[in-house]
């Protein structure tokens, strides 16, 4: 069977990240899964465990302090010669900013097709993609070269499956070319226990309804009570209520949860666009007329200040 | 500072767009196109740095005739020129193509920095800076919420997941900025008059050596095989609060087993 190539992507806090889990799931689809590790000395042994119990045949190893140090022009180095040499069925990698990155830089390097934002892959290379707010259903194929895609986080279910890859190591040579956007400094915010706003399956998100920065408070409560992760409207952002890296919608983070809570959001076309393809929402909002009930699986018309307590206690009182 | 700004024309995120059923590209024509929103801060951007650091902006589009609206606007807020690449056989380009025709026309441009949106509200590629980066062999800065330039030296602050980074570059480079980093200026009326006599010039595929059949349908790298619209989500249950509504929601999720 021939071999498909998953770019892992991995936090320092909570390692693999689960949309390479998801992306280990779908390669199994189209052929052998190769999980391909691009970072700093000793990544891949960190990481080795998790992705061979997601179904990794083989893991490639390119670990050197040129890739730690640069943005990701030496990963698309190394990437790009991985595939010439193995020749893949595909190339996948995760719709984050860095997934993007390297399928851009790599689509360039082969002169092959590239598709992003991809929810869905058939055996076949068929990707689905949702366009225009959620609106649109679009099905492509990449028909120059090998279908080298990007999915987004929450799109598919990761099953396990157990497997016992060797590692292999490759060389990376980065160009001098590769080495011109350097890394000066990492910094790592505090960001407690939360789930990543992308990849968790509940999120909890507050708007211009929410009042003020610390009444955020209220929306973090349920979050944390449902194990979930906190996200913002861009008004709720630009009024200061919230940090600019939660903004959900067009110009924000696009997330695909189990379950969407909207507190005090309208339901802009803006902010629909980076959550529609939630599974269940439930929207609190005082306007009967807010379109954010269009979408809402259940909504409740009332007042924040009032309904968030009492389900704050609500559900204490169920666990 | 040679700056030249990437502004892009799209449909109106606010209004209904819709893909057209000949061929599966964007409906440019049924909907109201306006620059794309990122691209606005990529001009204030190049706008503060000219005026810190002198220079020149240079607006750069691809798109078709009608375009030229959207680069009177841009115009409008304080470039000095733009360069216009139009023609017919583009309609239909993928992002590969695309890169192929944008590098063409800023190796003719000889820009040290180059600024664009982080994203696009239409396609939501955010791909373009590093493939423009790979094709002309320069550093790409990506999402930058604040930019330092200091000579030839550009230090770029963007979010990662975990917190943030400081990544850094010489000129000549490719920056793309994200909306925090400024506030863009209304035009004024003055900057709208002065916008109808700046120079607008336009290139060909011929102009750049680009050949038709690399870009459009001809080229592209991807095709769509189907579309269709997405059913509309219905809306479910909807209570009014009369005392028990936090009560009712947490049930709602108790049966949906998220609580
Ligand atoms: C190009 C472009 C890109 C954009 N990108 C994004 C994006 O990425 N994300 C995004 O979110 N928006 C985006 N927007 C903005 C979008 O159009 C809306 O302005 C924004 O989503 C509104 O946020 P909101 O719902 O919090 O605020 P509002 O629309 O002001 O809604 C606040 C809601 O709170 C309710 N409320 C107030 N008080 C209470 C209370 N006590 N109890 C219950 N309910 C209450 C009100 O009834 C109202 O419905 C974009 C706009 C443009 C033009």
């Amino acid at each position: 069977m021939a071999e498909v190539l998953v770019v892992v992507e991995a936090t320092q806090a909570f390692g693999v990240k689960k949309v390479t889990l998801e992306l280990l799931t779908l390669a199994r689809r189209i052929g052998s899964p190769s999980a391909v590790v691009l970072g700093g000395p000793g990544a891949a042994a960190e990481l080795a465990g998790k992705l061979a119990e997601y179904g990794a045949e083989k893991i490639y190893a390119a670990e050197s302090e040129e890739i730690d140090g640069h943005l990701v022009a030496p990963k698309a180095t190394v990437l790009a010669n991985l595939v010439r040499e193995v020749q893949p069925a595909a190339v996948l990698l995760a719709s984050t900013q860095e997934g993007k990155e390297i399928a851009g830089r790599l689509a360039v390097k082969l002169d092959n097709g590239l598709l992003t934002d991809v929810v869905d892959l058939d055996a076949d290379g068929t990707a689905t993609q949702v366009a225009f707010a959620g609106s649109t259903i679009v099905k492509s194929k990449v028909t120059r070269g090998l279908p080298l895609v990007t999915l987004r986080p929450n799109s598919v279910t990761p099953e396990p499956a157990p497997a016992t890859p060797g590692t292999v190591a490759l060389e990376v040579a980065a160009t001098e070319a590769d080495k011109l956007a350097k890394v000066v400094e990492r910094v790592a915010e505090q960001k407690g226990s939360r789930p990543e706003l992308t990849e968790a399956s509940i999120v909890v998100s507050g708007g211009r309804g929410i009042g003020n920065a610390d009444n955020f408070k209220l929306v973090e409560e349920i979050a944390d009570l449902l194990g979930g992760a906190v996200g913002a409207s861009r008004a709720a952002v630009d009024s200061g209520y919230y940090p600019h890296q939660f903004q959900v919608g067009q110009t924000g983070k696009t997330v695909s949860p189990q379950l969407y809570v909207a507190l005090g959001i309208s339901g802009a076309i803006q902010h629909r666009a980076g959550m529609q393809t939630s599974k269940t929402i439930v929207a609190v909002n005082k306007d009967a007329e807010a379109p954010i009930f269009e979408l809402a699986d259940f909504g409740v018309v009332g007042d924040l200040f009032k309904v968030l307590p009492q389900a704050a206690e609500e559900i204490r009182k169920r666990k | 500072m040679n700056i030249v700004v990437l502004v892009k024309q799209v449909p109106d995120s606010g209004a209904e767009r819709n893909l057209t059923s000949d061929d599966n590209t964007v409906d440019r024509g049924s909907a109201n196109n306006v620059i794309n929103e990122m691209d606005e801060y990529a001009i204030e951007e190049a706008l503060k740095i000219k005026e810190a650091h002198g220079g020149e902006v240079t607006i750069l589009t691809m798109g078709p005739d009608r375009a030229t609206e959207s680069i009177r606007k841009a115009l409008s807020m304080g470039p000095d020129a733009a360069v216009h690449v139009v023609d017919d056989a583009l309609a239909g380009s993928c992002a590969v193509a695309t890169s192929k025709v944008l590098a063409a026309a800023l190796g003719t441009l000889n820009a040290d920095l180059i600024l664009c949106g982080a994203e696009s509200t239409d396609g939501r590629v955010q791909v373009l800076p590093h493939m423009l980066a790979e094709r002309l062999g320069v550093a790409a800065l990506t999402g930058a919420r604040k930019l330092t330039v200091d000579g030839a030296s550009l230090t770029a602050e963007r979010q990662t997941e975990e917190g943030y980074e400081v990544v850094s570059a010489a000129t000549p480079a490719v920056v793309s900025v994200w909306d925090t980093i400024n506030e863009p200026r209304y035009p004024s009326f003055k900057g709208i008059m002065a916008a109808k006599k700046k120079p607008v010039r336009t290139l060909s595929l011929a102009d750049l050596g680009v050949s038709a059949d690399e870009v459009g349908f001809a080229g592209a790298t991807s095709a769509v095989v189907e579309h269709s619209k997405r059913p509309p989500r219905s809306a479910g249950t909807k209570i009014t609060d009369e005392g028990t509504a936090g009560t009712q929601l947490v049930e709602y999720l108790v049966t949906e087993k998220f609580v």
